[in-house]
């Protein structure tokens, strides 16, 4: 407990002198057809902090579009235009797609 | 239009009421060195299910759409002989009777043209980013392809290249049982 305080001060000065450790990142979300449907947007910025995976992502997008509930076990994700499994961990300026049961063809 | 060319493959996501053009790939395809052109077309019909459809409207993530039937194209290639691949696909609506997507290969022999030419339509509909929107008088439904629910969980253990070789093994399985 002794150790919090003393990196408490150091970490407010690393912040201080621009450390990355706090920093966000941004993720590009793209949503298609029903993911779409249910969010009214067909893109938008996600901000979530550095190690978050796909799926946290996911999950974040789900908290605030919950209608999105409605296709999560039947959608895939995609990371920069490949599909990905959603252990990922996501880079800045990552695009990040919402892909609903596909109809080509 | 989104197109791509590489080598003999010849990949378009056709703009909103921008109909294809089934000459404009044959003649891609067509070789003095080809005894065989194969195609297929996929075209809206007037009902499903007892329902009487008005159109389909199509959208795509149109980069990876390229990418994946890039990837398409390259797997068919290494399964059979091809000398050239078209493959076309409308975005937007298309009304009964029209063509959505359009596949054209051309090989030395028939047998190479045929399997390909089924094989690419059968992984567009498995793995491709496009969505169709089933209009009909009584409502609008995104459709969903079983090809891709039953493949799902692959998808996403690497890019569409792994999936797409994966599913060719299970085809030449079937195909085997079917002889």
């Amino acid at each position: 407990m002794s150790t919090n305080s003393f990196e408490s001060p150091s970490k407010k000065m690393d912040n201080a002198v621009g450390e990355k450790d706090d920093a966000f990142i941004k993720v590009k979300v793209l949503f298609f057809a029903r993911a779409r449907d249910l969010t009214g947007m067909a893109d938008m910025s996600l901000e979530v902090s550095p190690g978050t995976t796909a799926h946290d992502c996911l999950n974040k997008l789900i908290s605030k579009f919950p209608g999105l509930e409605e296709i999560r076990n039947c959608m895939v994700l995609a990371l920069n235009e490949e599909y990905a499994l959603g252990s990922v961990v996501v880079k800045d300026g990552d695009e990040l797609a919402i892909i609903p049961p596909i109809s080509g063809g | 239009m989104a197109a791509e060319e590489e080598g003999m493959n010849l990949i378009e996501i056709l703009e909103e009421n921008v109909a294809i053009d089934m000459s404009k790939y044959m003649s891609y395809v067509q070789s003095p060195s080809c005894g065989a052109i194969a195609t297929f077309g996929g075209t809206t019909r007037d009902t499903f299910e007892g329902k009487t459809v008005l159109e389909l409207r199509y959208e795509a993530y149109v980069p990876m759409a390229v990418r994946c039937i890039k990837t398409i194209c390259t797997s068919a290639r290494s399964s059979w002989n091809l000398n050239s691949i078209a493959v076309a696909h409308r975005l937007g609506p298309v009304p009964v009777g029209e063509t959505s997507v359009f596949i054209a290969t051309s090989a030395v022999h028939r047998g190479d043209a045929l399997n390909a030419c089924k094989f690419i339509i059968d992984e567009v509909k498995a793995s491709v980013p496009i969505w169709k929107k089933e209009v009909c008088t009584n409502g609008e439904v995104w459709k969903e392809n079983s090809e891709f629910l039953e493949r799902r969980d692959e998808l996403g253990n690497s890019s569409c290249r792994k999936n797409v070789v994966e599913g060719m093994d299970q085809r030449e399985r079937v195909a085997a049982e079917e002889r």
